[in-house]
């Protein structure tokens, strides 16, 4: 097994409880001298759902129908994926440049840096997630043996946000353009990825919606949610080689430019 | 697998003034990259070499102090061996876990409390877990700061903060130990702690890296030194070997120093005096055999020749002679008027002599300044302060540097002797 593994991706591993260091301070820092505390968790989702629901109702104005309440369900699904990842992004871009004075000052793999920035992240959706089975009674939504593909591909979600969160934190560290490029297309990110409406709502659109990783993946999770079925085994197969594609390609690019991050930054 | 670390033909190339950290600066700059193949053999515009062709090899348990002048290289070696940063050209190679002692509060976070930062700046400085787990009440203990342990940081004092600090880097129990100027950290009961655990650590055979200018420190732990200068090594051997050479390097500095002020001053003065009734045309300086020179060595005499030319008749002047310290403290002086009021007057070309006999002044760079007074006014009619003499300190080192070695006598007597026989010693030192 230690063969297979690339020197870096041991290093760390060997490096794991700075990794687990790192993101328990990202997460008592964020919720430190917070009366909240963790409830702030949960306030990002629920602003986008209501947000959601509001676009909803117009649809369903617009078309002259009544809003299927059940859609709030699938579209939570569908939201928390989101946020995690665009939080991540966001924390992962500034996760080099914020800790300038260790990456001038101390060896680790800075890798860690990113990880444990996405890995806080991953946290808050994870308690994020606690209202999920709470919707599900209160809208007595029919759960399905699909719904064992979720956890699947969350893991697809993790991987693709962990290689952009890679790849953009070293580029913000050379370009602090990075940072303003990635803010832009994170606000506005969240329409033209189907996560408050369906991919098939936009005809032969829908096609390029799906080209976006995240969007196939959300919408592989409409599918289970909303019409109990399988996801699309093509999309799915796509979703899951951009997403470790784009895991490998970040590991690629950070650590091939890594031993140039103190002297640059 | 002898060796700790081997540095082998190191070099390292930086970038004056600022780097584009935008993309419109960078995309030109990206493409003349592309088709600039071997980029990095070569100086670009506004680059330079930090580290030049640096090799050597330190061994296990062996004790190494680096030195010179500020920006000679040493921290940038020290960011090469700690892997922070890497070289342009060259191989190194480390065998064993290494740990730094350099600014030992960069992983803490202000928000954190004393325990947690405990852990976080452990796991940083490569601790697993467990081992903080083990190790976590002597940290505290070290530290002093016991009772604050569940306060967060911010509310530390800078000495409670820097102290935490030292104890979480001292227990990182490395193989090799990088040192830069940390040392003096807290208050004196701390520094003593401190100094106790760096001489278990060098009893433990852990190799040793010190950065630091102070040489006091230099020559009492390491054997070997290694002398850097303009980001190549220029001398590597023992300890009491490299030291003097250090020392040339520090007063050739000054000297250039001097040298560029006296070049500013004169350019002025001449100017401001243009019908000087008297010049100073030459000053020489003789040793007690007669002969010129500027190096002197501890124990020799200084005599000086002034020669001066007096266009008019200038009744009684004052011939005074300054030897003025690099740093502008005036050590010796030597007036006419004050205990032999000679010299009527003077008129046309001549010599006057003094003799100032042994001086013991400490090795360093000196300036000597010649001025010639009007009597009633005490009005500077010439100054000239264009002579240096360098006094080298043959045998003494300059870690503890004073002022002037007087000539000394140290007598013993052992009050309750091992013998019968009562013994006196008696030690003389006059640097004849």
């Amino acid at each position: 097994m230690k063969i297979l593994l690339p020197k870096s991706l041991r290093e760390i591993l060997h490096y794991r409880d700075l990794w687990w260091m790192l993101t328990l301070r990202d997460i008592r820092i964020r919720y430190k001298q917070a009366i909240m505390g963790f409830l702030w968790a949960l306030f990002m989702p629920i602003v986008a759902i209501f947000a959601g629901i509001l676009i909803k109702k117009a649809m369903a104005f617009m078309a002259g129908q009544a809003m299927d309440e059940k859609a709030i369900v699938a579209m939570t699904f569908k939201v928390l994926p989101w946020t995690f990842f665009a939080s991540s992004i966001r924390f992962a871009v500034q996760s080099l440049v914020g800790n300038s004075s260790l990456i001038t000052k101390i060896y680790f793999p800075r890798a860690v840096l990113p990880l444990s920035a996405v890995s806080a992240c991953f946290f808050d959706f994870l308690i994020a997630a606690l209202i999920l089975p709470v919707l599900i009674v209160i809208f007595r939504a029919p759960v399905n043996l699909y719904y064992l593909y979720l956890p699947y591909l969350i893991l697809l979600v993790v991987l693709f946000t962990l290689g952009v969160g890679l790849l953009l934190s070293a580029a913000n560290l050379f370009y602090r353009d990075v940072k303003y490029i990635v803010e832009i297309i994170l606000m506005f990110g969240i329409f033209f990825t189907p996560v408050f409406y369906d991919a098939n709502s936009l005809g032969k659109f829908g096609t390029i919606m799906r080209l976006n990783p995240i969007g196939s993946i959300l919408e592989s999770i409409n599918q289970v949610i909303s019409f109990n079925q399988p996801p699309d085994s093509g999309w799915l197969s796509y979703a899951s080689v951009c997403s470790l594609g784009m895991f490998l390609l970040g590991f690629y690019f950070f650590h091939k430019f890594e031993p140039a991050f103190a002297e640059n930054i | 697998m002898n060796d700790s670390m081997k540095f082998e033909g190191i070099w390292k190339k930086f970038r004056r003034g600022e780097k584009f950290n935008s993309l419109r600066d960078a995309i030109p700059a990206f493409f003349k990259n592309a088709l600039n193949t071997k980029a990095e053999e070569i100086l670009a515009d506004q680059e330079f070499w930090a580290v030049k062709d640096v090799s050597f090899s330190i061994k296990k348990g062996e004790v190494v102090g680096i030195m010179g002048l500020n920006g000679a290289g040493k921290s940038t070696i020290l960011k090469l061996l700690s892997r922070i940063m890497f070289p342009t050209r060259g191989r190194i190679t480390i065998h064993g876990r290494l740990s730094a002692l350099i600014e030992v509060t960069a992983g803490f976070h202000p928000d954190l409390t004393g325990r947690e930062n405990v852990y976080l700046n452990g796991a940083i400085l490569g601790m697993k877990r467990k081992e903080i787990d083990a190790k976590f009440d002597q940290i505290v203990d070290f530290s002093g700061i016991a009772e604050f342990i569940d306060t967060p940081v911010k509310r530390y004092s800078s000495g409670m903060y820097s102290r935490l600090g030292f104890s979480v880097a001292a227990h990182v129990d490395p193989e090799i130990l990088l040192v830069d100027e940390v040392l003096s950290v807290g208050d004196i009961s701390f520094q003593a702690r401190c100094a106790e655990k760096m001489r278990d650590l060098l009893k433990s055979g852990v190799t040793i890296i010190l950065v630091s200018h102070n040489l006091a420190l230099i020559q009492s732990l390491c054997q070997r030194a290694i002398l850097v200068d303009h980001g190549q090594v220029l001398r590597d051997g023992t300890t009491i070997e490299v030291l003097p050479h250090y020392e040339n390097i520090v007063l050739k500095m000054r000297e250039d120093m001097i040298h560029r002020r006296i070049e500013d001053t004169s350019g002025r003065g001449i100017k401001a005096k243009v019908h000087n009734p008297v010049m100073i045309t030459g000053v020489g300086l003789f040793d007690q055999l007669g002969q010129s020179k500027n190096r002197f060595q501890l124990g020799d005499e200084l005599h000086l020749a002034i020669h001066y030319r007096a266009i008019e008749r200038i009744e009684s002047p004052i011939f005074s002679v300054e030897i003025i310290r690099a740093d502008g403290v005036v050590c010796c002086l030597a007036r006419t008027d004050v205990n032999n009021p000679l010299l009527p007057y003077i008129q046309g070309e001549g010599r006057i002599k003094l003799d100032f006999g042994v001086l013991n002044l400490g090795a360093g760079i000196y300036q000597v300044k010649v001025v010639i007074y009007d009597q009633v006014t005490m009005h500077p009619y010439v100054t000239r302060a264009e002579e240096i003499v360098r006094f080298d300190a043959g045998g003494n080192t300059i870690v503890y540097q004073p002022i002037f070695y007087p000539p000394s006598r140290w007598e013993i007597r052992h009050l309750n002797p091992p013998s019968r026989e009562k013994v006196k010693t008696v030690y003389e030192n006059d640097f004849q």
